[in-house]
């Protein structure tokens, strides 16, 4: 093999796939930063307290500042490797995501699928935490966390299927171009699967650990559960994991529900705006429900968790299962495969 | 060639060491750790052989589901494996012998596979271009296989209902939470409202 061929073949490819990945990264971990400070900016809100406004105009320098802190104030085994595998998965879950029609780093065929598997694995960055801490409550944190995740993931995963029966595709890509329809928004998925909308954002909450079923991390119970004894970096990795992996489920509400990068209605004005744009815009307002829920809503007992989780959101989302391929399959609205 | 070459002896190695591992560990977590390494390579391994859905799948539902549970369990029990190793030499003819069982029945697979009649067509036949992983095994799994499949999820829901047979131990004592009883509370029956004169208590 020439110099040429393996430039070409693979050095270039290569390149460019890590360009690529840096370039997302870096302005992913930058929104983070904002989002971690619109969630403390609304909950403040909505407490009527100022929120954090001491460093930087609006306190939005108060991430990076937090960032610097947590670096310059730095044991070993499962316990480092945890809070690694929590933020390594969460930015992972990334490389599928089409932020604009073929803007991703990959385009893979079960995309659906890779982030549904990353997200069932988030849970380990929990559980080895809570084990690895040697302490009563993270493990009690860890034991309740396995429980939690793995019943909401269920429903999740019921949700999306719903979601791939109308659109007929594994590929985010096509999911999204199959809401591309003569209704503009309300032809996205939204508003014929809004049960299972509803679902899904409930789900999300609880998948990844936000109030109100934040019993993973009840300070009035746990302390701060499987986190309480890390501290500086491993503990950013814990946060920026948890902060990225609600990006995640934001863009992945957007994708499924919200139309991607698709504009409102395909008209004049709304066109002019460019895609990426779009799905930045629904991400946040999915982001915003999140902080609102956060906000209004008081913690879940953990037996109405695990019944909302089992005996509500199991038994409807696998009887929306055969509705939604009763109604393809008869109705005549089965995608063309 | 180079490339792929390189990461199939990437994951084929991690896991057949992270396999050792399992058996080797000390501690019983360590080695559910290194089972949930193997597994990920294995599905590695898979996507190299552009069996993507297999791959996903396989971590879904063994690495998201099942070695979550084995974790569980292992945590919870605590387990001394330097006990555990202490009549090792004792069991080590019959551990030797089901090992040789393994071994030959896997030969006795990989055999069949090699010399069955239609196998060299089957294999060398160019998976369909037009057609992704999904929708290729969905077609098979749906028209000609589909009787088969629904058994296996019969012995599946057995297998379901014995564990919750099993497991459930009705306690009249036990107070349980009615949600609905919870629910159906009003202001008038769950309140009090009294007024407290200072120095006198209720």
């Amino acid at each position: 093999m020439t110099f040429a061929e393996l430039w070409t073949g693979y050095l270039w490819p290569l390149i460019v796939i890590v360009a690529e990945s840096l370039l997302l990264l870096v302005l992913l971990l930058v929104s983070i930063a904002y989002v971690l400070l619109a969630d403390r900016k609304i909950w403040a809100a909505v407490q009527m307290r100022r929120g954090p406004n001491v460093v930087g105009p609006f306190g939005l320098l108060q991430s990076f500042a937090d960032l610097l802190k947590f670096v310059l104030k730095a044991n070993k085994g499962v316990f480092l490797l945890a809070p690694l595998v929590t933020c390594t998965l969460a930015l992972g879950a990334w490389a599928v995501i089409p932020v604009n029609a073929g803007w991703m780093i990959a385009d893979i065929n079960v995309g659906v699928l890779y982030i549904f598997a990353i997200s069932s694995l988030m849970v380990y960055g929990i559980i080895m935490a809570g084990w690895a801490s040697n302490s009563k409550y993270a493990f009690l944190s860890a034991v309740r966390s396995a429980a939690q995740m793995v019943s909401y993931e269920v429903s999740i995963g019921f949700v999306i299927i719903c979601v791939l029966l109308c659109a007929g595709s594994l590929k985010l890509s096509v999911i999204v171009a199959a809401q591309d329809t003569r209704f503009g928004m309300f032809g996205w998925y939204w508003l014929p699967l809004l049960p299972m909308f509803v679902v899904f954002y409930v789900s999300a909450l609880a998948e990844t650990n936000r109030p109100p079923f934040d019993l993973v991390e009840a300070e009035s119970e746990l302390v701060a559960g499987f986190m309480v004894e890390y501290g500086s970096s491993p503990y950013m990795m814990f946060m920026l994991g948890e902060y990225v992996a609600i990006a995640t489920m934001c863009a992945m509400g957007t994708i499924l529900f919200l139309g991607g990068w698709l504009p409102p209605f395909q008209v004049a004005p709304f066109t002019w705006v460019p895609g990426v744009i779009w799905f930045v815009l629904k991400a946040l307002f999915m982001f915003f429900l999140f902080a609102m829920a956060k906000a209004v809503v008081p913690r879940y007992r953990y037996d109405q968790l695990m019944r909302l989780g089992w005996k509500v959101f199991l038994p409807l989302s696998l009887a929306m299962v055969v509705i939604v391929a009763a109604v393809l399959q008869f109705g005549g609205l089965a995608p063309k495969g | 060639m180079i490339l792929p070459a390189l990461f199939f002896y990437l994951f084929a190695g991690v896991c057949v060491a992270s396999a050792f591992m399992v058996i080797a560990a000390k501690n019983p977590v360590h080695s559910v750790l290194y089972l949930i390494l193997a597994f990920v390579n294995a599905s590695g391994l898979f996507v190299l052989m552009g069996a993507e859905f297999l791959a996903m799948i396989l971590i879904v539902v063994y690495v998201g589901a099942v070695a979550v549970l084995f974790l569980f369990v292992v945590m919870m029990l605590d387990v001394d494996f330097a006990e555990l190793r202490q009549g090792v030499l004792q069991y080590l003819p019959v551990g030797v012998l089901v090992g040789v069982v393994f071994l030959a029945e896997l030969l006795l697979v990989a055999g069949a596979w090699v010399i069955a009649p239609g196998m060299p067509q089957a294999i060398s036949a160019p998976t369909p271009s037009t057609m992704t992983n999904t929708e290729a095994l969905g077609r098979v799994l749906y028209t000609q296989y589909v009787y088969y499949f629904q058994a296996a999820g019969l012995v599946l829901l057995v297998a379901m209902i014995g564990a919750i047979v099993l497991t459930l131990r009705h306690n009249p004592k036990a107070k349980r939470q009615n949600i609905s009883d919870q629910v159906a509370r009003t202001k008038e029956t769950a309140m009090e409202v009294v007024q407290v004169k200072s120095g006198q208590g209720i």
